[in-house]
């Protein structure tokens, strides 16, 4: 081969390079090792980190079984090995699978139309922010306390460089709603979007139809987030133009921040503002059904600064992982697991004060003086306790956010309300289950 | 080809003149360079573009769609829109089949006729894409 | 007798998962409540629960299998065999890549357990920030952002905040007219005027037209390098000196890192910022288009403005340091893509310092080899030294009325993916190929030999390669009709 290139050594073929932008010396990295050696170093890396811990944090992440089957469908190298589907004669499968996803978020969602992912739903939610402002050719943001506070830092982040305001609107403090009324004192005719999220940060169900009767008022768009994919198999479909929402509930790792799958999903008429990668359905020349990406026109390698965003790689194997797992669950398995995860959280939050009286799903604030205290004591037998508020709400560090899924077991839950009531958190009144 | 009637930009587009309305289109050239047609879309700055609508020469009002690519639609004209084709919203293939004739794209009532002079001549025109290739 | 039965890799009559749903099939399996269970309308509010979720798929365990396994056939994969798409590294994707990132205390660590119980994944951040600081030589990283674009957007905005901090953020960002169509949409999103700068007749950035355009209104330039052509911009330490008289950033897409691993380091010829591709150069898998990590490398100006928050030592332990001031924020909930950046690291650790370099050497030997061996047979329009891709041009074959995309599309029927197609916009029909290291003399022949019949075929019998692919078991897909009536998702058939 280097007689081919007609150089005496690989060397020559960089002889090429400036002088002065060479690297002189070896990379100072230690030498490779062997498989073996890897695998212990994982080993070894993961022993170090929590493990066999019940565990009772959501806010955002939320611990739910993986069916066997996920890993095994996306473990296959057809699946994992393979790139972006842009030549669609040899994509059919990942194509294929994508429409189907597309299809069955919509199904969950209640929309018209849902992009093939984006990284994640805090990206999600901000790029649907954007997608709002291109739709409604206005630039203020009405955003939700009751939102998860790391999205509504991304938020900040992406709606900062394109000259959008962002104003906040408070929570209810007795029910843990978003207060509605509070978004109609704010809400005025430069807004082109109101974002909540629900279930919000809290757990709280908010009254998604009444903020956005209130949006279209003034003429803005409401923007809906999800955190907690598995609330869809009971909750009612959002009255929403833009859903934006995190699919890590459906078996993907929590795996320490990501990588997870966000989601767009859409009204018809919005269609062609939305970001992401879109799959469509189409024929062969020998007439057969097929698939392939379509509407690439809004996208970067075409359309380029006038792109409606500039997300290029997704999440297609995780949201494939979703895929697999809302099959293995179908209709019936996803509202039955709602409804377990629904009577695990109200079973142990029947045990403790609560902070706020709206209607909650999976996840739920308790008042407790000593967050901190009663984690640590939790630590001791073996049990992750929820999440002390007082770092994202000043006015809530009297408080825990925890949350329950079918994973949570009884006896674990027992020590919980146990560890808290030692504190004197329990309810006042015995609740009925 | 190019009607010897029709005035043209060096950005594809034409216009025929008829009393204070002129009608525009896009070219055969910039038909046949986008390829298959999928989608027209009749934007002034962030508004649908409709009837009644002032609009300055020069200024994009709209794109078309292939595949592939996505071309700026630039009024030839200034004036005021009086008719948006809609037929291309449902046959966008229109424009790749009669581009100079059935698949026009927008009427307008001309403000400052005196802006056709700095149009190109069908022969200018052609000789541009003579030149351009 | 027809055949009713699918058999794999023959007929795509492989019906979606609505269509061999039926009510009463499951595949999961629940465990017994062992807490009452609770009346959802209840606790909920009637108005607030649904009724069934129309249309959602039933089917067994067996058929979702099946159904998958079946769907998996149909697409190629490195697994398979090569992919030649230039600037996407397509390398081989370690399996051992997938059982570490399982590894249970990593794949069950919630971003928000505690920090004394989280030191495995900490170490695991703190590894490949150190080894990405060697191999980049630049100062600080962060491993937040996503994907590449991603940490193009961070990039960009962490040259806006450096600049509003010295007064004035800036108009304008030049972009190559060679640029990947993420370098403007990025720059368009943080709030930047995109200006093109032409390259020069020999493929390069044109020094004289950037001293030209380089003004106090220029807040950067976004470079690639090697560039899309697959050379390495040569003058780039005088580019970066122009940016840096007037105040302005030299911005590195490191899509091409495959080609500078342990041979030359951005931080030293002037870069300030930039993104790596885990995805690429890193090895982790593409998985039909993601997931990615796009971590974002800095010269030490720009440290204090990196997304929050930063690893940090303290008490002989790490932590995370949310105390940072001038930070830009966040541009992802949580600290960015975990699993990729175990992958990633894992793949630093089996190559070691000597091995990263040998693969950037094999890298660009193979690219230099598939071109020597092109050359007779396609156009090359900018001849300098390439390095680890090699960007040819459909023009002698566009004179015989056959195109770059056709050549792709028969490259198919030979068993490869196609490379990348017109792209980038500088070259006239251009077949951008890129091997990596991966390829062995073997499959590299292999692909040599398909291209060189396929030029012969133009000659001798093009509507053949014009009507490509004829082995597929989809045919030419009609991508104009999806455009036209968008079908974007499946609807029950009207009866």
């Amino acid at each position: 081969m280097l007689e081919a290139c007609g150089v005496e050594s690989p060397e020559d073929l960089f002889a090429h390079l400036p002088e002065a932008v060479r690297l002189k010396r070896p990379l100072q990295l230690p030498p490779g090792i062997s498989e073996y050696e890897i695998v212990d170093y994982f080993r070894r890396r993961g022993d170090e980190n929590a493990n066999g811990y019940a565990t009772f944090l959501g806010a955002g992440v939320y611990a739910h079984y993986r069916p066997v089957l996920v890993d095994t469908v996306v473990s296959r190298g057809e699946f994992l090995t393979s790139y972006t589907p842009y030549q669609a004669e040899i994509s059919q499968g990942t194509l294929t699978t994508i429409f189907e996803f597309q299809t069955m978020i919509c199904q969950l969602t209640g929309m018209d139309v849902a992009n093939a992912s984006m990284y994640d739903g805090s990206t999600a939610l901000a790029e649907a922010a954007l997608m709002a402002a291109r739709l409604t050719g206005k630039g203020g943001l009405l955003v939700a306390r009751s939102v998860h506070p790391e999205y509504q830092e991304v938020l900040q982040t992406y709606a900062k460089n394109q000259g959008m305001p962002i104003t906040e609107f408070d929570y209810d403090a007795g029910t843990g709603a978003a207060d509605l009324d509070d978004l109609e004192r704010k809400l005025n005719d430069l807004t082109a979007a109101v974002i909540v999220q629900s279930p919000n940060f809290f757990g709280v169900v908010e009254d998604v139809k009444r903020a956005a009767a209130i949006a279209h008022r003034r003429g803005a768009l409401l923007v809906m987030g999800f955190a907690e994919a598995v609330s869809l198999g009971i909750l009612e479909p959002p009255a929403a133009d833009i859903v934006a929402g995190e699919l890590q509930s459906f078996a993907i790792s929590p795996s320490y921040g990501g990588p997870y799958a966000g989601i767009i999903a859409t009204r018809e008429k919005f269609a062609r503002q939305m970001p992401g990668r879109l799959v469509g359905e189409t024929t062969d020349t020998r007439g057969n059904r097929a698939f392939c990406l379509t509407m690439a026109t809004r996208e970067q390698h075409i359309r380029r600064e006038k792109a409606t965003s500039n997300i290029c790689t997704n999440q297609a194997l995780i949201a494939l992982m979703a895929t697999v797992f809302m099959t293995v669950y179908g209709k019936q398995g996803l509202r039955e697991l709602a409804e377990q995860n629904l009577a695990k959280a109200h079973y142990l939050a029947g045990k403790l004060k609560l902070r706020f009286s709206g209607p909650f799903f999976n996840e739920f604030v308790v008042s407790t003086a000593q967050p901190e205290a009663i984690n640590a004591e939790l630590l001791n037998r073996k049990i992750i306790g929820g999440l002390p508020l007082g770092r994202f709400y000043p006015e809530l560090s009297d408080a825990m956010l925890l949350c329950a899924t079918e994973m949570s077991r009884r006896d674990d839950m027992d020590n919980v309300g146990q560890a808290l009531s030692l504190r004197g958190t329990l309810s006042p009144a015995p609740r009925s289950a | 080809m190019y009607p010897e009637e029709y005035r043209y930009t060096k950005e594809h587009e034409w216009v025929h003149v008829e009393g204070d309305t002129g009608t525009i289109g896009i070219t055969d050239h910039a038909q046949h360079e986008l390829g298959d047609i999928v989608y027209v879309d009749f934007k002034y700055g962030r508004e649908t573009l409709k009837a009644g609508q002032r609009v300055d020469q020069g200024k994009t009002i709209g794109s078309v769609e292939s595949v592939k690519a996505v071309s700026d639609i630039y009024s030839p004209v200034s004036g005021d829109v009086v008719e948006v084709n809609g037929a291309l919203a449902e046959a966008p293939e229109k424009l790749n089949a009669d581009p100079h004739g059935e698949a026009w794209l927008v009427k307008i009532r001309l403000t400052d006729p005196g802006e056709l002079a700095n149009l190109l001549s069908a022969a200018d025109y052609q000789t541009y894409i003579g030149a351009e290739k | 007798m027809p055949i009713k039965k699918v058999r794999s890799h023959i007929s795509p009559n492989e019906a979606l998962l609505f269509e061999r749903s039926s009510p009463g099939k499951k595949a999961y399996q629940l465990p017994d409540l062992d807490v009452p269970a609770v009346d959802p309308r209840a606790t909920l509010g009637a108005e607030n629960v649904r009724a069934e979720i129309e249309g959602f798929p039933e089917v067994s365990e067996v058929e979702a299998i099946r159904h998958f396994t079946r769907l998996s056939t149909w697409n190629y994969a490195i697994d398979h065999g090569m992919y030649p798409l230039g600037s996407c590294t397509m390398k081989y994707n370690p399996r051992v890549n997938e059982l570490v990132a399982r590894t249970e205390g990593l794949a069950w660590a919630h971003p928000y357990q505690p920090e004394s119980l989280s030191q495995g994944a900490l170490e695991v951040m703190a590894q490949l920030e150190s080894a990405l600081l060697e191999i980049t030589g630049m100062d600080a990283v962060t491993l937040q952002p996503a994907a590449g674009a991603h940490g193009e957007l961070t990039g960009i905005l962490l040259i806006r905040a450096l600049l509003e901090q010295e007064g004035n953020p800036r108009r304008k960002i030049l972009i190559p007219d060679s640029a990947h169509g993420t370098n403007p949409a990025t720059a368009a999103i943080a709030g930047y005027v995109v200006e093109n700068i032409r390259s020069d007749e020999r493929g390069l950035l044109d020094l004289a037209a950037l001293e030209q355009s380089v003004t106090e209104d220029v807040a950067g330039l976004m470079i690639t390098n090697p560039n899309t052509l697959g050379v390495f911009e040569s003058r780039i330490i005088a580019a970066a000196e122009v940016l840096h008289r007037k105040g302005a950033l030299l911005y590195m897409d490191g899509a091409n890192m495959n080609a500078l691993v342990g041979i030359a380091r951005p931080g030293d010829f002037g870069v300030d910022v930039m993104h790596l591709n885990l995805h690429k150069t890193f090895s982790t898998p593409h998985g039909g288009g993601g997931p990615g990590g796009g971590p974002v490398a800095v010269k030490k100006h720009l440290e204090p403005f990196l997304p929050v928050p930063r690893l940090k030592r303290a008490n002989d332990a790490w932590a995370f340091d949310y105390d940072r001031p001038l930070s830009i924020g966040k541009v992802k909930a949580f600290y960015g893509n975990f699993g990729v950046l175990v992958r990633a690291l894992a793949y630093i650790m089996a190559h070691g310092g000597n091995g990263l370099r040998a693969a950037t050497m094999d890298a660009v030997l193979n690219a230099n080899y598939i071109r020597k061996k092109l050359e007779p047979f396609f156009d090359l329009p900018y001849t300098l030294p390439n390095m680890h891709e090699v960007v040819f041009s459909d023009e002698r074959q566009a004179r015989l009325g056959v195109r770059t995309g056709d050549i792709a599309k028969r490259l198919i029927d030979y068993g490869f993916h196609p490379y990348t197609v017109s792209f980038p916009l500088i070259v006239h029909g251009a077949m951008m190929i890129e091997p990596t290291e991966t390829e062995g003399k073997l499959e590299l022949d292999l692909f040599i030999d398909a291209m060189i019949s396929i030029a012969k075929e133009i000659e001798t019998e093009p509507e053949t390669v014009k009507t490509a692919p004829h082995a597929t078991r989809t045919s030419r897909v009609d991508e104009v009709k999806a455009a036209r009536k968008p079908v974007l998702k499946w609807a029950p058939a009207r009866a």
